[in-house]
Protein backbone atom coordinates (compact mmCIF):
# COMPACT_ATOMS: atom_id res chain seq x y z
CA UNK A 1 0.00 0.00 0.00
CA UNK A 2 3.09 2.26 0.97
CA UNK A 3 4.25 2.64 -2.49
CA UNK A 4 0.55 4.32 -3.91
CA UNK A 5 2.33 7.22 -1.90
CA UNK A 6 3.76 8.68 -5.43
CA UNK A 7 -0.04 8.67 -6.19
CA UNK A 8 -0.97 10.34 -3.61
CA UNK A 9 1.24 13.31 -3.42
CA UNK A 10 0.79 13.72 -7.26
CA UNK A 11 -3.37 14.07 -6.99
CA UNK A 12 -2.46 16.27 -3.48
CA UNK A 13 0.24 18.63 -5.41
CA UNK A 14 -1.79 19.31 -8.84
CA UNK A 15 -4.53 19.62 -6.81
CA UNK A 16 -2.95 22.35 -4.50
CA UNK A 17 -1.29 23.70 -7.36
CA UNK A 18 2.11 23.57 -6.00
CA UNK A 19 5.01 23.66 -9.02
CA UNK A 20 4.69 20.29 -10.75
CA UNK A 21 7.62 19.79 -11.29
CA UNK A 22 8.97 19.37 -7.83
CA UNK A 23 5.91 17.54 -6.83
CA UNK A 24 6.62 15.31 -9.73
CA UNK A 25 10.40 14.68 -8.29
CA UNK A 26 9.19 14.67 -4.73
CA UNK A 27 6.13 12.11 -5.71
CA UNK A 28 9.27 9.46 -7.60
CA UNK A 29 11.56 10.19 -4.89
CA UNK A 30 8.91 9.21 -2.22
CA UNK A 31 7.44 6.13 -4.28
CA UNK A 32 11.39 4.58 -4.82
CA UNK A 33 11.93 4.79 -1.11
CA UNK A 34 8.77 3.14 -0.44
CA UNK A 35 9.54 0.07 -2.51
CA UNK A 36 12.73 -0.37 -0.78
CA UNK A 37 15.65 1.72 -2.55
CA UNK A 38 18.13 3.33 -0.15
CA UNK A 39 17.97 7.25 -1.68
CA UNK A 40 21.06 7.05 -3.54
CA UNK A 41 19.67 4.24 -5.99
CA UNK A 42 16.33 6.27 -6.29
CA UNK A 43 18.69 9.33 -7.45
CA UNK A 44 20.08 7.23 -9.60
CA UNK A 45 17.10 5.34 -10.73
CA UNK A 46 15.49 8.33 -11.43
CA UNK A 47 18.21 9.88 -13.33
CA UNK A 48 18.41 7.04 -15.47
CA UNK A 49 14.67 7.12 -15.97
CA UNK A 50 15.38 11.21 -17.14
CA UNK A 51 18.10 10.29 -19.57
CA UNK A 52 16.38 7.53 -21.19
CA UNK A 53 12.97 9.86 -21.42
CA UNK A 54 14.90 12.37 -23.47
CA UNK A 55 13.66 11.49 -26.75
CA UNK A 56 10.14 13.48 -25.79
CA UNK A 57 12.08 16.88 -25.80
CA UNK A 58 13.14 16.34 -29.75
CA UNK A 59 9.56 18.56 -30.76
CA UNK A 60 11.45 21.61 -29.03
CA UNK A 61 13.77 21.83 -31.68
CA UNK A 62 11.18 23.32 -33.49
CA UNK A 63 11.70 26.72 -31.67
CA UNK A 64 14.13 28.36 -33.54
CA UNK A 65 12.65 27.85 -36.87
CA UNK A 66 9.17 28.87 -35.11
CA UNK A 67 10.46 31.78 -33.74
CA UNK A 68 12.33 33.60 -36.42
CA UNK A 69 8.79 32.88 -38.43
CA UNK A 70 6.94 34.96 -35.91
CA UNK A 71 9.10 37.26 -35.77
CA UNK A 72 8.92 37.98 -39.45
CA UNK A 73 5.13 38.19 -39.16
CA UNK A 74 4.04 34.09 -39.18
CA UNK A 75 1.06 34.60 -37.28
CA UNK A 76 -0.24 38.19 -38.94
CA UNK A 77 0.09 36.42 -42.66
CA UNK A 78 -2.04 33.40 -40.95
CA UNK A 79 -4.51 35.88 -39.81
CA UNK A 80 -4.95 38.04 -42.90
CA UNK A 81 -5.34 34.47 -45.31
CA UNK A 82 -7.99 34.02 -43.31
CA UNK A 83 -9.65 37.44 -43.59
CA UNK A 84 -10.04 37.15 -47.23
CA UNK A 85 -12.36 34.42 -46.10
CA UNK A 86 -15.78 34.87 -44.93
CA UNK A 87 -17.74 32.20 -44.26
CA UNK A 88 -14.78 31.33 -41.86
CA UNK A 89 -15.46 30.72 -38.70
CA UNK A 90 -13.46 29.18 -35.59
CA UNK A 91 -15.56 26.08 -35.25
CA UNK A 92 -15.35 25.64 -39.31
CA UNK A 93 -11.33 26.42 -39.64
CA UNK A 94 -10.88 23.86 -36.27
CA UNK A 95 -13.12 21.11 -37.73
CA UNK A 96 -10.83 20.97 -41.15
CA UNK A 97 -7.73 21.03 -38.99
CA UNK A 98 -9.46 18.19 -36.61
CA UNK A 99 -10.78 16.28 -39.69
CA UNK A 100 -7.38 16.60 -41.75
CA UNK A 101 -5.27 15.75 -38.85
CA UNK A 102 -7.33 12.87 -37.89
CA UNK A 103 -7.18 11.34 -41.71
CA UNK A 104 -3.31 11.76 -41.50
CA UNK A 105 -2.89 10.01 -38.61
CA UNK A 106 -4.93 7.23 -39.57
CA UNK A 107 -2.40 6.85 -42.57
CA UNK A 108 0.47 6.85 -40.05
CA UNK A 109 1.36 10.56 -40.45
CA UNK A 110 1.50 11.69 -36.90
CA UNK A 111 4.18 14.03 -37.36
CA UNK A 112 2.14 16.35 -39.55
CA UNK A 113 0.79 18.30 -36.32
CA UNK A 114 1.54 19.13 -33.09
CA UNK A 115 1.01 22.14 -30.48
CA UNK A 116 4.69 23.97 -30.96
CA UNK A 117 4.91 23.47 -34.73
CA UNK A 118 0.99 24.19 -35.99
CA UNK A 119 -1.29 25.00 -33.31
CA UNK A 120 0.66 28.06 -31.90
CA UNK A 121 1.66 29.44 -35.16
CA UNK A 122 -1.08 28.92 -37.70
CA UNK A 123 -4.00 26.98 -36.49
CA UNK A 124 -5.11 29.26 -33.22
CA UNK A 125 -4.05 32.55 -34.91
CA UNK A 126 -6.54 31.45 -37.77
CA UNK A 127 -9.55 30.59 -35.61
CA UNK A 128 -9.13 33.76 -33.56
CA UNK A 129 -8.77 35.82 -36.88
CA UNK A 130 -11.80 33.74 -38.13
CA UNK A 131 -13.71 35.69 -34.84
CA UNK A 132 -12.31 38.54 -35.13
CA UNK A 133 -13.59 38.94 -38.97
CA UNK A 134 -16.84 38.53 -37.55
CA UNK A 135 -17.35 41.04 -34.59
CA UNK A 136 -14.52 42.76 -34.29
CA UNK A 137 -11.91 43.16 -31.42
CA UNK A 138 -12.89 39.65 -29.25
CA UNK A 139 -12.84 40.17 -25.66
CA UNK A 140 -9.75 37.86 -23.97
CA UNK A 141 -11.51 35.44 -22.42
CA UNK A 142 -13.26 34.34 -25.40
CA UNK A 143 -9.65 34.36 -27.24
CA UNK A 144 -8.60 32.39 -24.73
CA UNK A 145 -11.38 29.74 -25.16
CA UNK A 146 -10.86 29.90 -28.85
CA UNK A 147 -7.34 28.72 -28.31
CA UNK A 148 -7.67 26.18 -25.66
CA UNK A 149 -10.27 24.28 -28.37
CA UNK A 150 -6.94 24.72 -31.24
CA UNK A 151 -5.25 22.73 -28.94
CA UNK A 152 -7.94 20.06 -28.17
CA UNK A 153 -8.80 19.56 -31.74
CA UNK A 154 -5.00 18.75 -32.33
CA UNK A 155 -5.07 16.22 -29.32
CA UNK A 156 -8.50 14.51 -30.10
CA UNK A 157 -7.95 14.04 -33.33
CA UNK A 158 -4.55 12.51 -33.42
CA UNK A 159 -5.48 10.21 -30.50
CA UNK A 160 -8.78 8.82 -32.17
CA UNK A 161 -6.87 8.54 -35.46
CA UNK A 162 -3.43 7.15 -34.93
CA UNK A 163 -5.25 3.68 -34.02
CA UNK A 164 -6.27 2.92 -37.15
CA UNK A 165 -2.26 2.58 -38.39
CA UNK A 166 -1.09 -0.32 -38.29
CA UNK A 167 2.65 0.35 -37.25
CA UNK A 168 1.31 3.13 -34.51
CA UNK A 169 3.41 2.69 -31.44
CA UNK A 170 -0.39 1.73 -29.38
CA UNK A 171 -0.88 -1.38 -31.37
CA UNK A 172 2.46 -2.96 -31.36
CA UNK A 173 1.96 -2.46 -27.75
CA UNK A 174 -1.21 -4.30 -27.82
CA UNK A 175 0.49 -6.82 -29.83
CA UNK A 176 3.27 -7.25 -27.34
CA UNK A 177 1.22 -7.49 -23.79
CA UNK A 178 -1.28 -10.18 -25.94
CA UNK A 179 1.72 -12.42 -27.15
CA UNK A 180 2.68 -11.75 -23.32
CA UNK A 181 -0.11 -13.38 -22.63
CA UNK A 182 -0.09 -16.30 -25.14
CA UNK A 183 -2.72 -14.79 -27.35
CA UNK A 184 -1.71 -14.19 -31.18
CA UNK A 185 -3.62 -11.00 -32.76
CA UNK A 186 -3.08 -9.35 -36.21
CA UNK A 187 -2.28 -5.70 -36.28
CA UNK A 188 -5.17 -4.77 -39.03
CA UNK A 189 -7.88 -6.81 -36.55
CA UNK A 190 -7.03 -4.06 -34.14
CA UNK A 191 -6.41 -1.49 -36.36
CA UNK A 192 -10.19 -2.27 -37.93
CA UNK A 193 -11.77 -2.09 -34.33
CA UNK A 194 -10.59 1.29 -33.57
CA UNK A 195 -12.51 2.97 -36.56
CA UNK A 196 -16.26 3.25 -34.74
CA UNK A 197 -14.54 4.95 -32.19
CA UNK A 198 -12.72 7.14 -34.62
CA UNK A 199 -15.68 7.70 -36.32
CA UNK A 200 -17.77 8.52 -32.93
CA UNK A 201 -15.01 11.09 -31.91
CA UNK A 202 -15.18 12.87 -35.27
CA UNK A 203 -19.29 13.15 -34.70
CA UNK A 204 -18.75 14.09 -31.04
CA UNK A 205 -15.92 17.00 -31.63
CA UNK A 206 -17.42 18.43 -34.95
CA UNK A 207 -20.69 18.73 -33.07
CA UNK A 208 -19.23 20.31 -30.25
CA UNK A 209 -17.11 22.69 -32.78
CA UNK A 210 -20.53 23.50 -33.94
CA UNK A 211 -21.80 24.87 -30.55
CA UNK A 212 -18.60 26.13 -29.80
CA UNK A 213 -19.64 28.89 -32.83
CA UNK A 214 -22.77 28.95 -31.70
CA UNK A 215 -21.64 30.07 -28.20
CA UNK A 216 -18.96 32.37 -29.73
CA UNK A 217 -21.85 33.96 -31.95
CA UNK A 218 -24.66 34.33 -28.42
CA UNK A 219 -21.87 35.94 -26.24
CA UNK A 220 -20.66 38.28 -28.67
CA UNK A 221 -23.45 39.47 -30.57
CA UNK A 222 -24.50 40.05 -26.53
CA UNK A 223 -22.08 41.95 -25.77
CA UNK A 224 -22.43 44.17 -28.89
CA UNK A 225 -26.24 45.07 -27.73
CA UNK A 226 -25.12 45.84 -24.35
CA UNK A 227 -22.05 48.32 -26.20
CA UNK A 228 -25.18 49.77 -28.16
CA UNK B 1 25.59 6.27 -38.72
CA UNK B 2 23.23 8.68 -37.53
CA UNK B 3 21.64 8.08 -33.77
CA UNK B 4 19.40 9.94 -31.71
CA UNK B 5 22.75 10.93 -29.88
CA UNK B 6 23.67 13.33 -32.31
CA UNK B 7 20.04 14.84 -32.36
CA UNK B 8 20.96 15.37 -28.28
CA UNK B 9 23.62 17.15 -29.00
CA UNK B 10 21.99 19.61 -31.14
CA UNK B 11 19.21 19.87 -28.43
CA UNK B 12 22.47 20.75 -25.99
CA UNK B 13 23.47 23.45 -28.07
CA UNK B 14 20.34 24.96 -27.84
CA UNK B 15 19.73 24.50 -24.53
CA UNK B 16 23.21 25.79 -23.65
CA UNK B 17 22.95 28.58 -26.12
CA UNK B 18 19.65 29.84 -24.62
CA UNK B 19 21.41 29.70 -20.86
CA UNK B 20 24.05 31.77 -22.04
CA UNK B 21 21.18 34.30 -23.97
CA UNK B 22 19.46 34.20 -20.72
CA UNK B 23 22.95 35.08 -18.94
CA UNK B 24 23.95 38.53 -20.74
CA UNK B 25 19.82 39.70 -20.67
CA UNK B 26 19.78 42.12 -17.97
CA UNK B 27 16.00 42.51 -18.79
CA UNK B 28 15.54 39.34 -16.96
CA UNK B 29 15.14 39.82 -13.45
CA UNK B 30 16.31 36.12 -12.83
CA UNK B 31 18.47 35.57 -15.36
CA UNK B 32 20.84 33.75 -13.43
CA UNK B 33 18.22 31.01 -12.81
CA UNK B 34 17.36 31.21 -16.23
CA UNK B 35 20.87 30.57 -16.97
CA UNK B 36 21.38 27.71 -14.53
CA UNK B 37 17.97 25.92 -15.71
CA UNK B 38 19.02 25.55 -19.07
CA UNK B 39 22.48 25.12 -18.74
CA UNK B 40 21.96 21.93 -16.40
CA UNK B 41 19.51 20.79 -18.90
CA UNK B 42 21.92 21.24 -21.71
CA UNK B 43 24.25 19.16 -19.99
CA UNK B 44 22.05 16.55 -19.53
CA UNK B 45 21.87 16.53 -23.39
CA UNK B 46 25.18 16.52 -24.06
CA UNK B 47 27.10 14.58 -21.71
CA UNK B 48 23.85 12.42 -19.50
CA UNK B 49 24.57 9.57 -22.08
CA UNK B 50 28.59 9.37 -20.70
CA UNK B 51 27.69 10.61 -16.78
CA UNK B 52 26.53 7.90 -14.35
CA UNK B 53 22.84 8.23 -13.67
CA UNK B 54 23.46 8.90 -10.15
CA UNK B 55 24.90 12.11 -11.67
CA UNK B 56 22.40 13.05 -13.92
CA UNK B 57 19.93 12.44 -11.03
CA UNK B 58 21.76 14.96 -9.13
CA UNK B 59 21.26 17.09 -12.34
CA UNK B 60 17.62 16.86 -12.47
CA UNK B 61 17.32 17.53 -9.17
CA UNK B 62 19.42 20.92 -9.63
CA UNK B 63 16.87 21.94 -12.23
CA UNK B 64 13.83 21.34 -9.95
CA UNK B 65 15.27 23.18 -7.10
CA UNK B 66 16.26 26.18 -9.50
CA UNK B 67 13.00 26.44 -10.83
CA UNK B 68 10.46 25.44 -7.90
CA UNK B 69 12.37 27.54 -4.60
CA UNK B 70 14.35 29.81 -7.02
CA UNK B 71 11.70 30.79 -9.92
CA UNK B 72 12.27 31.12 -13.33
CA UNK B 73 11.67 34.70 -15.29
CA UNK B 74 11.35 36.08 -18.29
CA UNK B 75 13.15 38.68 -20.49
CA UNK B 76 11.90 41.86 -21.79
CA UNK B 77 9.00 40.79 -24.40
CA UNK B 78 9.06 40.59 -28.38
CA UNK B 79 12.03 41.37 -30.89
CA UNK B 80 10.13 43.21 -33.11
CA UNK B 81 6.90 45.40 -33.06
CA UNK B 82 3.24 44.26 -34.37
CA UNK B 83 3.79 46.80 -36.96
CA UNK B 84 7.02 45.98 -38.36
CA UNK B 85 5.37 41.92 -38.47
CA UNK B 86 2.47 43.03 -40.24
CA UNK B 87 5.06 44.52 -42.92
CA UNK B 88 7.10 41.64 -42.76
CA UNK B 89 3.70 39.19 -43.25
CA UNK B 90 3.02 41.54 -46.11
CA UNK B 91 6.25 41.73 -48.02
CA UNK B 92 6.91 37.84 -47.85
CA UNK B 93 3.37 36.77 -47.62
CA UNK B 94 2.37 33.40 -48.15
CA UNK B 95 6.10 32.36 -48.88
CA UNK B 96 6.10 32.85 -44.84
CA UNK B 97 4.41 29.37 -44.81
CA UNK B 98 7.46 27.82 -46.62
CA UNK B 99 9.77 26.52 -43.99
CA UNK B 100 6.43 26.28 -41.37
CA UNK B 101 5.82 23.65 -43.59
CA UNK B 102 9.30 22.46 -44.22
CA UNK B 103 9.04 20.37 -41.04
CA UNK B 104 6.13 18.16 -41.59
CA UNK B 105 7.47 17.26 -45.22
CA UNK B 106 11.11 16.90 -44.54
CA UNK B 107 10.28 14.86 -41.34
CA UNK B 108 7.58 12.71 -43.92
CA UNK B 109 10.03 11.96 -46.28
CA UNK B 110 13.02 11.24 -43.80
CA UNK B 111 10.55 8.42 -42.18
CA UNK B 112 10.51 7.08 -46.01
CA UNK B 113 13.83 7.60 -47.29
CA UNK B 114 15.81 6.60 -44.11
CA UNK B 115 14.10 3.56 -43.95
CA UNK B 116 16.70 1.01 -45.13
CA UNK B 117 18.97 3.59 -46.59
CA UNK B 118 22.83 2.33 -45.97
CA UNK B 119 25.92 3.65 -46.61
CA UNK B 120 28.96 1.26 -47.13
CA UNK B 121 26.65 -1.64 -45.68
CA UNK B 122 25.71 0.34 -42.09
CA UNK B 123 22.44 1.70 -42.29
CA UNK B 124 22.68 5.32 -42.30
CA UNK B 125 20.34 6.21 -38.72
CA UNK B 126 19.40 4.17 -36.41
CA UNK B 127 16.53 2.60 -37.37
CA UNK B 128 14.66 2.27 -34.20
CA UNK B 129 14.50 6.05 -34.11
CA UNK B 130 13.44 7.18 -37.85
CA UNK B 131 10.74 9.15 -37.00
CA UNK B 132 12.48 11.10 -33.67
CA UNK B 133 15.71 11.53 -35.98
CA UNK B 134 13.61 12.74 -39.15
CA UNK B 135 11.58 15.30 -37.04
CA UNK B 136 14.85 16.49 -35.51
CA UNK B 137 16.85 16.96 -38.93
CA UNK B 138 13.92 18.72 -40.94
CA UNK B 139 13.91 21.43 -37.88
CA UNK B 140 17.34 22.23 -38.79
CA UNK B 141 16.56 22.11 -42.63
CA UNK B 142 13.83 24.38 -41.85
CA UNK B 143 15.70 26.44 -39.89
CA UNK B 144 18.33 26.45 -42.67
CA UNK B 145 15.53 27.65 -45.29
CA UNK B 146 14.00 30.37 -42.97
CA UNK B 147 18.03 31.71 -42.81
CA UNK B 148 17.96 31.71 -46.26
CA UNK B 149 14.68 33.50 -47.41
CA UNK B 150 14.64 35.88 -44.11
CA UNK B 151 18.34 36.69 -43.59
CA UNK B 152 17.74 38.01 -40.69
CA UNK B 153 20.47 38.40 -38.04
CA UNK B 154 22.57 35.35 -37.44
CA UNK B 155 21.78 35.05 -33.44
CA UNK B 156 18.34 36.13 -34.09
CA UNK B 157 16.89 32.26 -34.19
CA UNK B 158 18.54 31.98 -30.49
CA UNK B 159 16.82 34.91 -29.67
CA UNK B 160 13.89 33.51 -30.55
CA UNK B 161 14.21 30.40 -29.59
CA UNK B 162 14.79 31.71 -26.10
CA UNK B 163 11.94 33.93 -25.94
CA UNK B 164 9.71 30.78 -26.75
CA UNK B 165 11.71 28.39 -24.59
CA UNK B 166 10.86 30.76 -21.40
CA UNK B 167 7.44 31.35 -22.37
CA UNK B 168 6.73 27.79 -21.64
CA UNK B 169 9.43 28.02 -18.78
CA UNK B 170 9.82 25.11 -16.34
CA UNK B 171 6.48 23.10 -17.94
CA UNK B 172 9.10 22.68 -21.04
CA UNK B 173 10.57 19.96 -18.97
CA UNK B 174 7.48 18.44 -17.18
CA UNK B 175 6.81 15.81 -19.62
CA UNK B 176 10.16 14.55 -19.68
CA UNK B 177 9.68 14.17 -15.57
CA UNK B 178 6.49 12.24 -16.19
CA UNK B 179 7.97 9.96 -18.34
CA UNK B 180 10.92 9.14 -15.37
CA UNK B 181 8.02 9.07 -12.79
CA UNK B 182 6.21 6.51 -14.91
CA UNK B 183 9.13 4.20 -14.89
CA UNK B 184 9.62 4.94 -11.33
CA UNK B 185 6.08 3.80 -10.91
CA UNK B 186 6.16 0.68 -12.88
CA UNK B 187 10.17 -0.31 -10.97
CA UNK B 188 7.74 0.06 -7.69
CA UNK B 189 5.08 -1.75 -9.36
CA UNK B 190 2.47 0.20 -8.43
CA UNK B 191 0.01 -0.66 -10.91
CA UNK B 192 -0.07 -4.45 -9.73
CA UNK B 193 -1.47 -2.54 -6.23
CA UNK B 194 -3.76 -0.83 -7.91
CA UNK B 195 -4.95 -3.49 -10.14
CA UNK B 196 -5.13 -5.92 -6.65
CA UNK B 197 -7.14 -3.31 -5.09
CA UNK B 198 -9.58 -3.11 -8.00
CA UNK B 199 -10.17 -6.61 -8.02
CA UNK B 200 -10.54 -6.89 -4.26
CA UNK B 201 -13.24 -4.20 -4.28
CA UNK B 202 -15.32 -4.19 -7.73
CA UNK B 203 -17.72 -6.71 -7.55
CA UNK B 204 -17.16 -8.00 -11.39
CA UNK B 205 -20.37 -10.23 -11.40
CA UNK B 206 -21.81 -9.71 -14.58
CA UNK B 207 -20.29 -9.38 -18.21
CA UNK B 208 -21.29 -5.54 -18.33
CA UNK B 209 -19.61 -4.66 -15.03
CA UNK B 210 -16.48 -6.72 -16.29
CA UNK B 211 -16.99 -4.09 -19.56
CA UNK B 212 -17.53 -1.11 -17.52
CA UNK B 213 -14.60 -1.72 -15.32
CA UNK B 214 -12.11 -2.48 -17.36
CA UNK B 215 -13.25 0.80 -19.89
CA UNK B 216 -13.54 3.38 -17.21
CA UNK B 217 -10.66 1.25 -15.31
CA UNK B 218 -8.27 2.11 -17.92
CA UNK B 219 -9.25 6.05 -18.29
CA UNK B 220 -8.84 6.28 -14.38
CA UNK B 221 -5.32 4.47 -14.35
CA UNK B 222 -4.41 6.56 -17.29
CA UNK B 223 -5.27 9.30 -15.80
CA UNK B 224 -3.04 8.89 -12.53
CA UNK B 225 -0.15 7.40 -14.72
CA UNK B 226 -0.69 9.79 -17.49
CA UNK B 227 -0.10 7.66 -20.17
CA UNK B 228 -2.67 4.84 -21.61
CA UNK B 229 0.44 2.43 -22.26
CA UNK B 230 1.31 2.05 -18.72
CA UNK B 231 -2.59 1.07 -17.71
CA UNK B 232 -3.12 -1.36 -20.82
CA UNK B 233 -0.53 -4.19 -19.32
CA UNK B 234 -1.92 -3.66 -15.94
CA UNK B 235 -5.55 -3.16 -16.54
CA UNK B 236 -5.94 -6.40 -19.28
CA UNK B 237 -3.75 -8.80 -17.24
CA UNK B 238 -5.87 -7.87 -14.30
CA UNK B 239 -9.22 -7.65 -15.44
CA UNK B 240 -9.55 -8.16 -19.75
CA UNK B 241 -8.03 -11.17 -19.91
CA UNK B 242 -9.42 -12.88 -17.08
CA UNK B 243 -13.03 -11.73 -16.80
CA UNK B 244 -14.71 -10.57 -20.17
CA UNK B 245 -12.14 -12.87 -22.13
CA UNK B 246 -11.62 -15.75 -20.08
CA UNK B 247 -14.97 -16.17 -17.66
CA UNK B 248 -17.66 -14.56 -20.46
CA UNK B 249 -16.14 -15.38 -23.14
CA UNK B 250 -15.48 -11.96 -25.11
CA UNK B 251 -13.37 -11.45 -27.92
CA UNK B 252 -9.71 -10.45 -27.08
CA UNK B 253 -9.43 -8.59 -30.31
CA UNK B 254 -12.49 -6.28 -29.61
CA UNK B 255 -11.61 -6.09 -25.74
CA UNK B 256 -7.86 -4.71 -26.41
CA UNK B 257 -8.53 -2.17 -29.07
CA UNK B 258 -11.29 -0.33 -27.87
CA UNK B 259 -9.87 -1.08 -24.26
CA UNK B 260 -6.71 0.92 -25.31
CA UNK B 261 -9.13 3.88 -26.99
CA UNK B 262 -10.83 4.16 -23.30
CA UNK B 263 -7.59 4.83 -21.59
CA UNK B 264 -7.10 7.69 -24.69
CA UNK B 265 -10.01 9.71 -23.22
CA UNK B 266 -8.37 9.35 -19.76
CA UNK B 267 -5.58 11.24 -21.43
CA UNK B 268 -7.27 14.02 -22.62
CA UNK B 269 -8.49 14.73 -18.76
CA UNK B 270 -5.46 14.82 -17.17
CA UNK B 271 -2.59 16.86 -16.07
CA UNK B 272 -0.39 13.92 -15.72
CA UNK B 273 -0.12 13.94 -19.79
CA UNK B 274 1.38 17.25 -19.52
CA UNK B 275 2.79 17.41 -23.37
CA UNK B 276 -0.88 16.95 -24.66
CA UNK B 277 -2.54 18.86 -21.84
CA UNK B 278 -0.38 21.52 -20.09
CA UNK B 279 2.38 22.17 -22.53
CA UNK B 280 0.03 23.54 -25.25
CA UNK B 281 -1.89 25.61 -22.81
CA UNK B 282 1.10 27.37 -21.36
CA UNK B 283 2.56 27.58 -25.26
CA UNK B 284 -0.53 29.30 -26.30
CA UNK B 285 -0.12 32.14 -23.61
CA UNK B 286 -3.53 30.82 -21.70
CA UNK B 287 -2.84 31.94 -17.57
CA UNK B 288 -5.18 28.04 -16.79
CA UNK B 289 -3.04 25.92 -16.87
CA UNK B 290 -5.92 23.33 -16.89
CA UNK B 291 -8.12 24.91 -19.75
CA UNK B 292 -7.03 22.87 -22.75
CA UNK B 293 -7.97 19.85 -20.67
CA UNK B 294 -11.63 21.56 -19.20
CA UNK B 295 -12.42 22.12 -23.30
CA UNK B 296 -11.33 18.27 -24.12
CA UNK B 297 -13.33 16.75 -20.53
CA UNK B 298 -16.78 16.86 -22.57
CA UNK B 299 -15.33 15.01 -25.76
CA UNK B 300 -13.89 13.00 -23.33
CA UNK B 301 -16.64 11.48 -21.32
CA UNK B 302 -18.95 11.28 -24.17
CA UNK B 303 -16.44 9.07 -25.52
CA UNK B 304 -15.49 6.89 -22.95
CA UNK B 305 -19.21 6.37 -22.37
CA UNK B 306 -19.71 5.25 -26.32
CA UNK B 307 -16.38 3.31 -25.92
CA UNK B 308 -18.55 1.40 -23.40
CA UNK B 309 -21.30 0.56 -25.36
CA UNK B 310 -19.36 -0.17 -28.61
CA UNK B 311 -16.98 -2.91 -26.32
CA UNK B 312 -20.32 -4.09 -24.96
CA UNK B 313 -21.88 -4.44 -27.95
CA UNK B 314 -19.52 -6.75 -29.97
CA UNK B 315 -17.49 -8.18 -27.79
CA UNK B 316 -19.33 -10.77 -26.63
CA UNK B 317 -21.06 -11.45 -30.13
CA UNK B 318 -18.10 -12.48 -32.03
CA UNK B 319 -16.82 -15.34 -29.68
Amino acid sequence: MLTLIGILIVVAGFALRLNPLLVVTVAGLATGLASGLGPIEVVTAFGKAFIESRYVAIVWLVLPVIGLLERAGLKERARTVIAGIPAATAGRVLTIYFTVRQITAALGLTSLGGHAQMVRPLVAPMAEAAVENRYGEIPIATRRRIRAHSAAADNVAVFFGEDIFIAIGSILLIKGVLEQNGIRVEPTQLAVWAIPTAISAWLIHVTRLMLLDRSIRRELTAAAREDA
Amino acid sequence: MITLEHIYWIMGLLAGGVAIVNLRDHTNPKRYNNAIFWGLYALTFLIGSRLPHFANGCLVIGMVLVASIGKLGQGAGESTTREQREASAARWGNRLFIPALTIPAVTLLGTFVLKGAQLHGVPLVDQKQITSISLGLATVVALAVGMVMLRPPALAPLHEARRLWDSVGWAAVLPQMLASLGALFAVAGVGKVVAGLAERWIPLGSPLVAVVTYTVGMALFTMIMGNAFAAFPVMTAGIGLPLIVARFGGDVVVMASVGMLSGFCGTLMTPMAANYNIVPAVLLELPDEYAVIKAQIPTALILLTVNTFIMYLFVYRRA
